[in-house]
């Protein structure tokens, strides 16, 4: 009897285990569909590179001119999950990734995966890069070959049970890294301006992943039916604004008071940009002025949706 | 039967009364300080306008500007006491009283730029540029560690 008992239990942990790793599997790129290796512009990806925020993340926070350019590892991201720590990502041999491949960048940025094999925590918005061209990866992968390499690899990320199973990351994959397709459908009748914000703030700016709600108390995917009507502050207290068209969230403000507020800081009544908000505005004001203006023809674009943002 | 209900009567409005005071928190620099920021947002507009060039530039206006901005930085500092973090829908951040030092710097600078700026007393709009561009600086230095915005 109770080597009955014995054998189903192991059985259905083995089953279990088994089931647990085939389900976390890393499901990295096609490598065929990828450019090839010394492919990428510089020049170009500099663009992303600000577009992308990498510098809030990845150098410390108060760093100022070149030292934003400086990727050995950012200042601790305290949130609700634990303290995550983003790595060096200068091009230091082995401290940071300059022994990479653009394949292997290519797999961190879309699909979280590092060269070993392992799991990125999704606080590192590879949810929302999935949805980048696989030229513009490889421009901002030249360009980052083109900064300083930064010895000292910074801590571990310290977070609590269950999150610190770094392989339990491939279950929330399954349900919640999506393709890289657009996550609104804008239209026939959208301007290319809209389109080109639609890329814009979908993608590298990756804005959905402060400004959008998530399902499972945080810990799940973006909810897209509310995408962009503000969520609580991943970093603590307060709330991130709701920035589509609604009486909530920014439909009072005219295509040209967001592209001032992306290029200033200020609202259209001198309310000062604050919190994380301010490292986003100030890589936005680096873009090209036609990229704020896309931005805002795609937020204008946007359906409103009322009374979301509560 | 009587003696217990006086004795749980008297514990609890002393205990009542130890903790009266934690919830009374002080509304008056909370309101003050929000009215300052307030003229700020006005003077921060005012001075927009003429940037943008949706007002006429006016030497004057400008003044008055650097003024109310001078004037807050002068009062912030003092208007964070101990028993004033939360009430009043006020958006200051815990980081003020976490970080007091720093707090009272960024204070202190607002203070030296807009009074550099009252100094300089621009005439023409590419002045003021200059001059606004470096006291509107501080608007964000403070917002991004010690303001945490509220729903609206």
């Amino acid at each position: 009897m109770l080597k009955r008992i014995l054998t189903t239990v192991l059985v259905g942990v083995a089953v279990g285990v088994g089931g647990f790793y085939l389900l976390t599997m890393p499901d990295p790129l096609d490598a065929a569909t990828l450019p090839p290796e010394q492919s990428g512009d510089a020049v170009r990806g500099e663009r992303m590179f600000w577009a992308g925020g990498c510098a809030s993340c990845h150098a410390p926070s108060k760093a100022e001119a070149a030292a934003k350019l400086e990727l050995g590892g950012g200042d601790p991201l305290k949130t609700d999950f634990g303290t995550f720590h983003a790595p060096n990502i200068s091009p230091h041999p082995t401290d940071g990734i300059g022994s990479w491949s653009l394949v292997d960048f290519a797999n961190a940025m879309q699909r979280g995966v590092d060269r070993q094999g392992e799991h990125l925590y999704p606080a590192f918005p590879y949810s929302s890069y999935v949805k980048m061209k696989p030229d513009d990866v490889a421009d901002l992968w030249a360009f980052l070959k083109t900064l300083p390499p930064v010895a000292g690899r910074p801590p571990p990320s310290d977070l609590a049970f269950p999150f610190n199973i770094r392989r339990g990351i491939g279950l929330w994959k399954r349900f919640f890294l999506d393709d890289a397709a657009p996550v609104l459908d804008l239209g026939e009748n959208a301007s290319d301006a809209a389109r080109a914000g639609q890329y814009l703030v979908e993608g590298p700016g990756h804005c959905g992943q402060c400004h959008t709600p998530r399902g499972l108390g945080g810990a799940g995917g973006l909810d897209t039916d509310a995408w962009l009507t503000g969520a609580p502050n991943p970093e603590g207290k307060g709330r991130i604004p709701d920035i589509t068209p609604s009486k909530d969230g920014i439909g009072s403000w005219s295509a040209s008071d967001i592209v001032y507020y992306l290029e200033s800081g200020f609202t259209p009544d001198f309310d000062s940009v604050g919190g994380a908000m301010v490292a986003v505005q100030e890589n936005i004001a680096r873009l090209p002025a036609t990229d704020r203006e896309a931005i805002a023809a795609y937020l204008k674009a946007l359906p409103a949706v009322e009374g979301a943002g509560k | 039967m009587q003696i217990r209900t006086l004795a749980l009567v008297l514990a609890t409005t002393t205990a009542a009364a130890f903790a009266l005071p934690a919830y009374a928190q002080n509304a008056e620099p909370i309101k003050q300080r929000q009215e300052l920021m307030e003229g700020n947002g006005k003077a921060a507009k005012l001075s927009g306008q003429m940037i943008k060039g949706e007002a006429e530039f006016d030497p004057v206006k400008a003044a008055e500007a650097f003024q109310a901005f001078h004037t807050t930085a002068e009062k912030m500092g003092t208007l964070f006491p101990e028993d004033s973090k939360t009430g009043e829908e006020t958006e200051a951040a815990p980081a003020i009283w976490e970080k007091t030092e720093e707090f009272q710097a960024a204070v202190a600078k607002f203070e030296k730029d807009s009074a550099t700026a009252i100094a300089a007393d621009p005439q023409d709009i590419d002045a003021f540029k200059q001059s606004f561009a470096m006291v509107a600086e501080n608007c964000k230095g403070c917002h991004e560690d010690f303001r945490i915005k509220k729903e609206k």
